[in-house]
């Protein structure tokens, strides 16, 4: 469904004359089918969170495609409403000036998706993140973390996208509201049959929810490997990461 | 409606839209309000006191005081204010390019703003004036010519914060078109900061306009307009200081109501700032009820 193929990208270093330029991803490559949850693991750094905003559209990569169901992603229609996305930083992932109920409302407005139902609609996905509907006149500086992170997921699912995007979606929460946020995820993915992408550091996080991981280093691809065969890794660099957690 | 409501409840507030739309009304009516005519001269009325004829007395030629205060309000206030918006709203516009879009447009724009700033603002108004001849009229281009790029650079610091945030990041994810963006995100966010930047300038820019005038530059004699009228008093000033009150006093209300306006504004804008006032209320409610529960034990 997602296709990205020999993707590069590099920034300017410096000031606006310099030719020095930055790789931070070199020829990736990889694909990701309809349902499936693929985890993106590198380290700080590594270029996860460049490739996210190449997968999402916002950037355009310098060479190579990112395609979604065969068309490119950076056309603003091939995507509408398929590909939604949830964000490590929650304190800035909703607008101080909307309320939880006008936030969820933005994708669906941009559907032009507004019926009657909608305020039942709303109802069902606070519903469903495990909120009570009398959050939502809130505003995001009343909620906490996990409250918070729990409306971006219920802002991402609401157009039912085939694919959601989850840069750290957890990794500032703390860990019981970690476990709780991964269960909604996992519960999430079964009602709606979405594909996750789950960009992340913490290894137990992806082999706990991921179907396939994705190891990156310093923007190129280590090794992709299966959740079940992770303990047979062949790459030195997967294998030092596996190590460093297991003692 | 209930964004007009949350600025009536601050009674500051309230107090200052009095004030600015009363000195607005009157100054657009002049004509209805003013009792006698700003340029009528009674040399034998010189630097009278007040008068139940001439409320607040008479200038140096004999001419009504308060009549000449209600006709300095179209060029001190209303003109001042045109000008102000036409220059923000330009400046606004450039910097919302220039802090959404980065890059080399930002670059490009930066520069040129780097260039207008480059020149103290009064020289490069003077020179403007040199090219354009003098007037009111001038001098309003000249300031909407010169200001612009000040607003843009910090608008552009303000909109560059909030393009960085994930909520923006979002919507571009979903789809939504920049203006779009622009318009539903940005400007709510932004609107506080250009609030406070042009009401404090509003003040200088009123003074500036009167430093021009008393050059000569701007308002042409017979016209009332308050900063001339305080320089004509400046020259009587130790033996009537008086008759600086009248224009002093209004420059100060006006200006000070505009910027107490801003202020409220940002708050009334601000759900943050919104909330915490009411627990604040609530806090200080609280706080009563404790003191009256110590006061029966």
């Amino acid at each position: 469904m997602i296709r990205v193929d020999c993707v590069e990208k590099s920034y300017r270093k410096g000031g606006l004359f310099s030719k020095e330029r930055q790789k931070v991803l070199t020829n990736i490559s990889f694909e990701c089918k309809p349902g499936e949850c693929l985890g993106i693991i590198g380290e700080s750094g590594s270029g996860k969170s460049t490739l996210g905003r190449l997968i999402l559209g916002i950037e355009k990569p310098d060479r190579g495609t990112v395609l979604f169901e065969g068309k490119p992603v950076a056309v603003r229609k091939a995507r509408a409403g398929n590909i939604s996305a949830v964000f490590q930083d929650y304190t800035s992932s909703i607008n101080p000036f909307y309320t939880v109920e006008q936030a969820i409302m933005e994708p669906l407005k941009l559907q032009g998706k507004i019926r009657k139902d909608d305020q039942s609609k709303i109802d069902l996905l606070l519903h469903q993140v495990g909120l009570n509907p009398s959050y939502r006149k809130k505003y995001p500086h009343e909620l906490s973390g996990g409250e918070a992170q729990r409306v971006c997921i219920a802002r991402a699912v609401s157009t039912e996208p085939k694919c959601i995007l989850l840069d750290e979606a957890i990794s500032s929460l703390d860990g019981s509201v970690q476990i709780q946020v991964l269960e909604l995820l996992m519960s999430l993915r079964k009602i709606y049959n979405m594909a996750y992408l789950f960009i992340t550091h913490d290894i137990q996080a992806a082999a706990y929810i991921c179907d396939r991981v994705m190891i990156i280093r310093d923007g190129q691809i280590e090794e992709i490997a299966r959740v079940e065969h992770l303990k047979d890794v062949q790459s030195a660099y997967a294998r030092k990461l596996l190590q460093m957690i297991i003692t | 409606m209930k964004f007009f409501l949350n600025v009536l409840k601050d009674k500051l507030a309230a107090l200052s839209l009095c004030i600015i739309v009363v000195t607005v009304s009157v100054g657009i009516f002049a004509p209805l309000f003013a009792p006698h005519d700003p340029e009528e001269v009674h040399m034998e009325l010189r630097f009278a006191s007040l008068s139940w004829e001439y409320l607040l007395g008479n200038d140096h030629l004999g001419r009504c005081i308060l009549s000449r205060l209600i006709y300095g309000i179209r060029p001190s206030v209303l003109w001042v204010f045109v000008a102000l918006v036409l220059s923000v709203s330009f400046g606004a516009f450039l910097g919302f390019i220039a802090g959404y879009f980065r890059g080399k447009t930002d670059a490009f724009v930066m520069r040129v703003c780097d260039v207008m700033l480059s020149f103290p603002g009064y020289v490069m108004t003077l020179a403007l004036i040199g090219i354009l001849g003098v007037g009111l009229e001038n001098i309003l281009i000249a300031f909407v010519l010169s200001k612009w790029a000040w607003f843009a650079r910090i608008i552009r610091t303000s909109v560059m914060q909030v393009a960085e945030s994930d909520y923006i990041k979002f919507s571009k994810a979903l789809g939504v078109s920049d203006i779009k963006i622009m318009v539903k995100h940005i400007v709510p966010v932004a609107l506080p900061d250009i609030a406070v930047i042009s009401s404090s300038s509003f003040g200088s820019m009123m003074l500036q306009i009167s430093g021009f005038s008393f050059l000569g530059l701007g308002i042409q004699a017979p016209n009332a307009e308050w900063g001339m009228m305080l320089n004509e008093a400046r020259e009587v000033m130790f033996s009537r200081p008086e008759f600086m009150l009248a224009p002093g006093l209004a420059i100060i209300l006006v200006v000070s109501a505009v910027n107490f306006l801003s202020d409220a504004l940002q708050v009334a804008l601000d759900p943050k700032l919104m909330i915490s006032k009411h627990k604040l209320q609530g806090l200080a409610r609280a706080s009563a009820a404790n003191l009256q529960g110590k006061e029966v034990a």
